[in-house]
């Protein structure tokens, strides 16, 4: 390994030497992208088209401003050079891991719970999966659970049948931009009536500036199958921006469960702009349970086509704004297609400290939708008097049987509360991050007990701001 | 001659420019029991209120020493630590916090450190100790703080916390407000039975009515007028109160 000047902090540094590719995209190097996996004809052409498309396709003019964000300047698919990557290489093992990636995986506490409380795991650093492993048992029973690149390879027919059929590269600007130059992600397969009863996990890491991360993550539950899967993600903090543009995919065929737990912690300068939809079949269920806590602008909106009868969904968002210029994007959408399905979305957000949450909720049911519950709820806290929340609750439903229902509250810590909290000897700082952390209680329980403890103290480092800078 | 805990001395009190209060004098020394009894807007609350620190109002002249010390320019939570407590009339809600984990939280920041420092297992028999002192079950420590309490609910989450951070003097405002006489006398049985436990505690009853009076016999009764006290004596003017109203 290298030392050399650090090009973040200037002093000599084990930040792994890494061979960057050059800024921008453009055909050439989606070629190159592609050539150097090894990948398959209709995967380059894939690619193209979805370059084509977002090579046209102008900005969106709604939501938060991301005039900022220069695509020139961005480098858009980055191998750590330590990774000997030749499309065999099976990465299931940390020895073959370079040690300073190691060790920024071992200070995140990643080993530790991979040892104690999952399934499988995964850890992809900037471009590349640079780890991936899953327990004997559940390899055994069929399970598959690799990086999304190794899965192509692997699994090819399952692959190319499952694959951009949730959403589509032409679904918005950005998911064209992960499928045009897309690199890692999770892929997972479980077969039917398998239950994974302990989760799954993958962990992102963007070390370099400037970088965008385009994992692509695609999950499909086969009929009766249970899957919980935990997403972590975190950056290094820099002046200058990286893009984080993700697509996940999640299908849950008849009676299986899906569970998918996102813990985004990314640094100020991160762009997060994923596209996240999940499509459910008869009698399943699927959860999102996602909170955004860290990145500069956040645009995100895990949604649910609701497809076969019986489908429940229920997505759970939390999302906290803490300095001036966050912005959380976020909500959900829940598309009713079918009689019986039921969806809740529950949503709240703090902003403090000049921070912007923005909820945006959406249900629809369609003509012929009978008998659905809908229900959508969105909670916001504002700390001060320089934050802003703002709900963008939106209904279309086609059936009168539905029932719906529907609340948004804003509420403002009031300073009654801290003189209560304070009489009884609380000092100011700990009388805030108790009511903050009442507030996000009911969120933090659906929460496995591991990821409430590491919620409870990134809110709180996130409002005192404290953020953590590794 | 007993320790005197609180000396008020011409104390003026301005809310937003307006003067509330007016030349308050008070001594109250330890284990006394103290009543101040005033018409609507006679300014009991700000009287409490201030003594507690709440920022909205404005200390403009004269002193307030507790146990040897001017609070006027503590903090809240430092005269919580000093051993002053409120009894609030309207507790605050806080959803999403357990009355249990407040009650930690509080007694930690008050006695860390101190002789009386508890280990989490040590507090957890102290607290179920005092709840069922006062009949409260561990189901009700496990409700958000105030969260949908019923007004009785919400003066037997006060007294709990009077029992378990033993205050030097606990200010009680109006805490037989909105209570029928039964409830009432369960309150004050609470209180009575805390004070047994701490007979060094001081109270200062706030009220409007002589009813709870009747329950917590105080050694000094205090008539609060226009924002200023107009008369002091024993129990018996609580009794003239009553019969003969404010005048």
């Amino acid at each position: 390994m290298l030392e050399k000047n650090c090009s973040a902090c200037h002093n000599p540094c084990s930040i792994p030497d890494i061979s960057k590719a050059k800024k921008g995209i453009n055909e050439q190097l989606i070629r190159e992208i592609s050539a150097q996996k090894n990948e398959p004809a209709w995967m380059l052409d894939y690619r193209l088209k979805a370059f084509n498309f977002f090579k046209n396709k102008k900005m969106q003019t709604w939501g938060p401003d991301l005039s900022e964000l220069k695509f020139d300047d961005i480098c858009f698919y980055l191998k750590p050079d330590s990774l000997k990557f030749d499309g065999n290489s099976k990465n299931d093992s940390w020895e073959d891991v370079s040690k300073d990636i190691k060790q920024t995986f071992d200070d995140l506490g990643v080993f530790k719970n991979e040892k104690e409380y999952l399934a499988g795991l995964g850890a992809q650093y900037e471009s590349e999966i640079v780890y991936h492993n899953l327990k004997k048992e559940w390899a055994d029973q069929g399970v598959i659970f690799l990086g999304t690149d190794q899965a192509l390879k692997e699994h090819p027919e399952l692959f190319k049948k499952y694959f951009g059929k949730v959403v589509s590269f032409d679904d918005n600007k950005f998911s064209a931009l992960n499928s045009a130059a897309w690199s890692g992600g999770t892929f997972i397969y479980v077969p039917k009536n398998v239950k994974i009863d302990i989760p799954l996990q993958a962990y992102y890491r963007i070390n370099e500036q400037n970088l965008g991360q385009f994992e692509r993550t695609l999950i499909v539950a086969d009929e009766g199958a249970h899957v919980s899967y935990v997403e972590g993600c975190t950056a290094p903090a820099y002046s200058t921006n990286s893009l984080h543009s993700a697509v996940v995919e999640i299908i849950a065929k008849k009676d299986a469960k899906v569970k998918y737990y996102t813990v985004q912690n990314w640094s100020k300068n991160i762009y997060n702009l994923v596209t996240k939809r999940a499509l459910a079949h008869e009698n399943s269920t699927v959860e999102w349970v996602d909170a955004n806590i860290g990145s500069g602008i956040t645009m995100k909106y895990p949604s649910v086509i609701l497809a076969g009868f019986g489908a429940r969904t229920s997505v759970l968002s939390l999302a906290v704004s803490g300095f001036k210029g966050q912005v959380q994007d976020s909500g959900a959408k829940a598309i009713h297609l079918a009689s019986d399905t039921t969806s809740k979305i529950i949503s709240k957000s703090i902003s403090s400290n000049g921070g912007i949450a923005s909820f945006r909720g959406k249900v629809k049911v369609v003509k012929g939708a009978k008998n659905c519950k809908a229900f959508m709820e969105c909670d916001s806290l504002i700390t001060d008097n320089l934050s802003r929340a703002d709900a963008y609750p939106f209904l279309d439903i086609s059936e009168s049987d539905t029932d719906v229902g529907h609340e948004a509250r804003v509420s403002k810590i009031a300073d009654e509360q801290i003189f209560y909290l304070m009489s009884r000897g609380i000092s100011f700082k700990d009388a805030q991050s108790l009511i903050i952390n009442g507030f996000i209680d009911s969120f933090v329980k659906n929460l496995p007990a591991e990821y409430a403890i590491e919620i409870n103290r990134l809110v709180e480092m996130e409002l005192s701001g404290e953020k953590d800078v590794k | 001659m007993k320790d005197i805990l609180l000396t008020i001395k011409d104390l003026e009190v301005l809310i937003k420019d307006k003067k509330i209060l007016n030349k308050i004098n008070l001594d109250i020394e330890s284990s006394q029991i103290h009543a101040i009894m005033g018409p609507n807007g006679s300014g009991k609350s700000t009287l409490s209120l201030t003594l507690m620190g709440h920022p909205n109002y404005k200390v403009t002249s004269g002193s307030m020493f507790f146990d040897g010390q001017d609070i006027i320019n503590l903090p809240v939570d430092k005269r919580a630590k000093k051993g002053l407590f409120l009894a609030f009339q309207y507790p605050y809600e806080i959803e999403g916090l357990t009355l249990k984990s407040f009650l930690r939280q509080s007694f930690n920041s008050l006695y860390n450190g101190t002789e009386k420092e508890l280990n989490f297992d040590q507090f957890e028999d102290f607290l179920k100790e005092k709840s069922d002192s006062l009949n409260i079950g561990s189901e009700f420590l496990q409700r958000s703080v105030n969260f949908g309490f019923s007004g009785g609910e919400k003066k037997k989450a006060e007294i709990l916390q009077l029992a378990v951070l033993q205050p030097k003097l606990a200010i009680l405002d109006e805490i037989d407000s909105g209570l029928d006489v039964d409830a009432l006398r369960v309150v004050c049985d609470s209180i009575k039975k805390v004070r047994q436990d701490n007979p060094e505690m001081s109270l200062l009853i706030i009220t409007h009515y002589p009813r709870i009076l009747r329950f917590l016999e105080p050694d000094f009764v205090h008539i609060l007028k226009s924002g200023s006290i107009i008369e002091s004596g024993n129990k018996d003017l609580a009794t003239r109160v009553e019969n003969e109203g404010y005048k």
